[in-house]
């Protein structure tokens, strides 16, 4: 299918009810290897998007420009936009550092702070000026609740943060993502280095968080994505094929290169 | 086949385990002689004494004490000096052409002669600096000499590629995904650095330090000219001005032990009769570098555990 006409199938539909973020014609590269030709793709707040497809299509990468973090260790050119409540994130007066803020990444493997679960959380907050003990106290508290940790590590959040199990330790990203207190929540493959059981917790995280946050989940577990998304977007190539509700998506796909790929024919 | 090719894997691992052996002997007959001939002469009175008779009797407490003084004002000097290069090199200044030249001419400075150093020293600080000061100030020959603080500035230029380098290496041993997930919180680049990154890297900073302070302790060429006292009759301490608390005078020469071990060696009257004074003066240097490392070891050992927040 071509570009355009993806645009168009995309255009033609009802727009998701309030879209928090959007891209639109969104093209990146890396020095000149093009990993993404000009994706249009909407996330509508407090639902979790799905973005499915084979490794190295581009899904990481599409996330990776929602929050402007593909720039910091990579030279990278990006075309198309990116917009955020309708503003533009690659625009002039757009502050990187508040984007970031409110735009969160949990990344693929857990990548905790070597400092202790209690200043992992306060890190984030820290940062942005907030150092009344009693207020820090409180936020900590509360972005473990939301990550289903408080109950398990409330008796040791002074202890080290490394010797969390892997769940745990992604599930304490999540808290320090959500310390900040921000609007959308990407996360990149967050299950891929955890075991079965650490999976289905994240999963019930996700559930709950949805109803707070636009998240934007990359997988490329399939049974991930229809568990756990509202609306699910394959991409292949670099290019969407298609994005549709879940439900539909995993019976009725439109495309056959989105049937041939959920079904397991390649991948 | 298979047993030939088999017998060239156990000659070579003897051939290894050999070397080990010999390495490891070469190093225990040096230290040996030297605790063997220095041992009776390290008493309390040497260490805490001046050298009397000519140099033949006594201590060496002005030369270990010049030797910390020194080393100590090297420290304050290339500590800033070194580990502000090496964040700028690492963080700030990327891979492009002229990060590139630096780092080269660092690994240079590396490999540069320690004698270089010195007629370096003399040239440039003593000379070129210090004369222009004393010019500036009009006030006769105050910088224009050798002096504690132009050793401790040469030592400083000596050592400056072990902190550089140390600390680049202890700043690039942090992992991206700590300094990502930093900026995915909407850290700055500041905020990195300091937040995540130097907490990371003081251990290795730190290992560095202290590798460039017993590189510097037990270095002679450089201070030859720039500051070493053959003897001294006092310490080069005097009273901060107007507080009347004594500190070490960085314009005075001082004593130094690798310096006073190579005059006795070479410069002494009577060289056999020194001898054993020289054996004990070895044996203080060793045992002090020996010290420096043990304490880089323990603090690494501690650090490490700090940073993993334990």
């Amino acid at each position: 299918m071509k570009e355009s006409e993806l645009h168009l199938l995309e255009k033609s539909r009802s727009p998701a009810p309030g879209a928090k973020l959007e891209c639109r014609g969104l093209s990146y590269f890396y020095g000149a290897h093009q990993a993404l030709n000009g994706v249009s793709l909407t996330f509508p707040d407090r639902q979790v998007t799905a973005i499915i497809g084979p490794s190295g299509c581009g899904k990481s990468t599409m996330i990776k420009s929602f929050n402007r973090i593909g720039e910091v260790v990579s030279d990278v050119t990006v075309t198309g936009e990116v917009l955020l409540d309708g503003e533009s994130v690659y625009g002039k007066e757009i502050d990187v550092v508040e984007l970031r803020r409110r735009v969160g990444m949990v990344f693929q493997r857990p990548n905790p702070f070597p400092k202790s679960i209690y200043d992992n959380v306060a890190f984030g907050p820290r940062l942005h000026g907030i150092t009344d003990r009693r207020q820090l106290d409180e936020i900590v508290e509360e972005s473990l609740r939301q990550a289903a940790l408080w109950d398990e590590l409330k008796d040791r959040i002074r202890g080290s943060a490394l010797d969390l199990s892997g769940g745990q330790q992604q599930r304490l990203c999540i808290a320090r993502t959500l310390a900040v207190d921000p609007e959308v929540v990407l996360m990149d493959e967050p299950c891929s280095a955890l075991d079965p059981v650490a999976t289905a917790k994240i999963e019930d995280t996700i559930a709950s968080l949805k109803q707070r946050y636009c998240i934007a989940i990359v997988t490329h577990n399939m049974q991930q994505a229809a568990r756990v998304s509202d609306r699910t977007a394959f991409i292949y190539q670099g290019e969407l094929v298609e994005v549709d509700e879940t439900a539909v998506m995993f019976t009725k796909p439109r495309n056959k290169l989105t049937e041939d790929y959920i079904t397991g024919r390649f991948g | 086949m298979s047993i030939s090719r088999n017998s060239y894997g156990i000659l070579f691992e003897s051939l290894c385990r050999g070397m080990t052996m010999l390495a490891f002997f070469v190093l225990v007959l040096i230290l040996g002689k030297i605790f063997l001939n220095g041992y009776q002469i390290v008493t309390w009175e040497f260490l805490s004494m001046a050298p009397r008779e000519g140099m033949t009797e006594g201590g060496i407490f002005p030369a270990i004490f010049g030797t910390i003084a020194v080393t100590f004002l090297m420290l304050i000097m290339v500590l800033p000096l070194g580990v502000g290069a090496a964040i700028y090199l690492v963080e700030y200044a990327g891979d492009g052409r002229a990060a590139r030249i630096i780092r080269a001419a660092v690994n240079n400075l590396a490999g540069v002669p320690s004698i270089v150093f010195g007629l370096f020293g003399v040239g440039f600080f003593v000379l070129f600096l210090g004369r222009n000061i004393d010019a500036a100030l009009g006030q006769g020959l105050i910088f224009g000499q050798p002096a504690m603080l132009w050793a401790s500035a040469t030592l400083a230029v000596l050592t400056l590629p072990v902190i550089i380098v140390t600390t680049e290496e202890a700043l690039r041993a942090v992992p991206l995904s700590h300094r990502e997930a930093a900026y995915a919180l909407g850290a700055t680049r500041w905020q990195v650095i300091q937040g995540v990154v130097l907490p990371q890297a003081r251990a290795g900073i730190l290992t560095g330090a202290i590798l460039s302070v017993s590189r510097g302790a037990g270095e002679t060429a450089p201070i030859l000219f720039t500051g070493a006292a053959y003897f001294l009759p006092r310490l080069p301490v005097a009273e901060i001005p107007w507080l009347g608390i004594p500190m070490i005078n960085p314009l005075d020469q001082f004593m130094e032990l690798a310096y006073h071990i190579f005059i006795m060696a070479t410069q002494s009257t009577n060289p056999t009769e020194t001898l054993p004074i020289q054996y004990g003066t070895t044996l203080v240097l060793v045992a002090l570098t020996f010290l420096l490392n043990l304490t880089a070891i323990t603090l690494r050992f501690f650090f490490r555990r700090e940073a993993a927040g334990r």
